[in-house]
């Protein structure tokens, strides 16, 4: 069953296209990567996913319902979320807060309520901060509950940011370069863990990742862009063989050298 | 000379405090608002000034058909504090659903935002005159006496070197409420879920906006919460010092502004100490500056005194007491 459907994609800058008639379909529970040469417009179409841009034609259906016109919010709400290739955590804010903010759709309480410091809301802030510690734990972050998030060494960062986007409870969690800046220890113990969310959480991954080994290694099946289009597409093995996305990255003599 | 100075300190004491408090919650909506929008909202010092208005109309309304008799003052007082926070609660979603939001959504740079606040600011100004004008013909309203029972404090007896003290119990009321107010409000902002994304969008407005915050809710809680506070430090002014005119908001608002500076803007802890600080200095000065230079200067140089310690703050600590330097990634 397919939970994601991206139909015709298309998104201008300007005179400049980003992306033009991207389709995709991914199937519910899969991990999904998304590769290209820098510049191929990956983060373009995750940004359209979730909503920071509007796409200038073509549909996204979520389980068949179209999410284009939504807020990011909304889109967050219908639960689709997101980590960022640069990394951006509330920097200021504990390590915790920072799991608490990716609940806050979760918790049912209103700002009045909130205000008048109401009994039940207190106990739901309360399980809030227990459950967003156990999300910490499970992705290894329990020693750094209090610590600023800006003070973290960069993979537990990377961490962090999975940590908050899986605290919102998603159905699909777009990864933008996990492993990017990550060591060889960092990159294994990472693809376990997406490995595991997958499993444990029932979650469907959509990823876009540079790191071939990681790539070629977790995902059902991979999407190849190249300048904004969709140049190939299918499993790791044909994507290993197809000789557009070999020049797309090395070049046409390369291809033909090989 | 110092002795005199130091006679008077408890007396300076009371009086800096009572305005600190209010410069406090004044400031606090400064620094909120400019916190989760980079924007120096000018209308806030007039949101206050409704407040006192519309405390001052629930009060007169009150009066009139009897009420103020039948019951206990503090009673009236709250229902009149409630009612007043609530109104310019909801003035303030409103300045900010009208006149801000349109300019974010076009993106528009954020001078022209510092511009609107400017003249909403006269807007509130002259509306509040025009409908006191028309109700009471005058625009400077003299609240009936509240709390006006005065006490000494017998500081005397205890430290010879210092003079006693007298203040209303509107002291206490103004104190105690305004410490209310800041404790539940730091409560809110550090422990709830509705604080946390509030800090949240203040850092990274898109961010939040891909964590499910819903930023425009976020914004008008934001000011919902600030003008409130503001409109019943409006009723608290109106207690304590009788007097108000529409004009009041612009003077205070301008120093509260001062104190959220001074404390680090953005900061909401900073803007409670700087308010209670350029509250004390600005008495201390107003008590004691026809004594430090000889008469050369009376009170009425207060507010040159407690500026000149501002600026001297800033020259060493930019960021403010309580913000924290801006560190330059390179």
């Amino acid at each position: 069953m397919n939970i994601l459907e991206i139909k015709n994609l298309t998104k201008k800058f300007g005179g400049l296209t980003a992306t033009s008639d991207i389709s995709m379909s991914v199937e519910k529970n899969s991990i999904t990567a998304v590769i290209g040469p820098n510049g191929a417009g990956k983060t373009t179409f995750f940004n359209m996913i979730t909503a920071v841009y509007k796409p200038t034609s073509g549909d996204i259906l979520l389980n068949g319902k179209s999410l284009v016109g939504l807020k990011p919010h909304q889109v967050c709400h219908f639960g689709i979320t997101r980590t960022f290739q640069n990394i951006r955590l509330f920097s200021e804010q504990t390590v915790l807060e920072n799991v608490l903010v990716g609940m806050h759709q979760r918790l049912k309480s209103h700002w009045v309520g909130t205000l008048l410091h109401l009994p039940a809301i207190t106990r739901e802030e309360e399980q809030a901060k227990v459950e967003a510690y156990k999300i910490l734990e499970y992705v290894g972050l329990e020693d750094f509950v209090n610590e600023s998030a800006g003070n973290l060494p960069y993979g537990a960062q990377r961490r962090l940011e999975i940590a908050r986007a899986i605290a919102s409870q998603p159905k699909i969690l777009l990864l933008d370069e996990p492993a990017a800046g990550m060591n060889p220890k960092e990159t294994k113990s990472l693809t376990d863990l997406i490995h595991d969310m997958r499993t444990r959480l029932n979650v469907t991954i959509i990823l876009i990742e540079h790191d071939m080994k990681l790539v070629m290694e977790i995902s059902d099946y991979i999407y190849v862009l190249d300048h904004g289009e969709l140049i190939a597409s299918g499993k790791p093995d044909d994507i290993r063989n197809n000789k557009r996305v070999i020049e797309a990255y090395l070049g046409k003599e390369a291809s033909s050298l090989g | 000379m110092l002795q005199q100075i130091i006679q008077t300190l408890p007396q300076v004491l009371v009086d800096g405090l009572t305005l600190g408090f209010i410069y406090a919650v004044v400031a606090i909506g400064y620094t909120m608002v400019y916190g989760i929008l980079e924007l120096i909202n000018f209308a806030h010092g007039d949101i206050f000034m409704t407040g006192s208005f519309v405390g001052a109309g629930m009060l007169f309304f009150l009066l009139s058909i009897g009420f103020m008799s039948s019951v206990p003052s503090l009673i009236l007082f709250i229902i009149i504090i409630l009612v007043a926070a609530i109104v310019t609660g909801v003035l303030g979603v409103g300045i900010e659903r009208v006149a801000y939001r349109p300019l974010r959504r076009k993106n528009a740079p954020k001078l022209i935002a510092l511009i609107t606040s400017i003249g909403i600011s006269f807007i509130l100004e002259d509306a509040v005159r025009f409908i006191a004008e028309l109700k009471t013909g005058n625009y400077i309203l003299t609240a009936p006496p509240m709390f006006q029972h005065r006490f000494v404090l017998n500081v005397h007896s205890v430290f010879p070197f210092f003079n006693n003290a007298t203040f209303q119990s509107s002291f206490l009321v103004v104190s105690i409420v305004t410490i209310i107010m800041l404790i539940s409000l730091d409560i809110f902002v550090n422990r709830t879920k509705w604080g946390m994304a509030m800090r949240a969008v203040a850092q990274d407005r898109e961010t939040a906006s891909l964590m499910s915050i819903n930023v425009n809710r976020v914004i008008s809680v934001t000011f919902f919460i600030g003008s409130a506070l503001g409109g019943a430090t409006g009723v608290l002014f109106l207690i304590q010092y009788g007097t108000i005119d529409p004009y009041i908001g612009f003077i205070l608002g301008i120093k509260a502004f001062t104190a959220a500076v001074l404390g680090g803007i953005g900061n909401i802890r900073g803007a409670m100490f700087g308010g209670i600080l350029l509250g004390v200095l600005e008495m201390f000065a107003a008590a004691n500056l026809s004594i430090i230079t000889n008469n050369a200067m009376d009170s009425g140089y207060k507010d040159v005194f407690a500026f000149i310690i501002l600026i001297l703050v800033l020259i060493f600590k930019p960021e403010g007491l309580f913000g924290k330097a801006a560190v330059e990634k390179v």
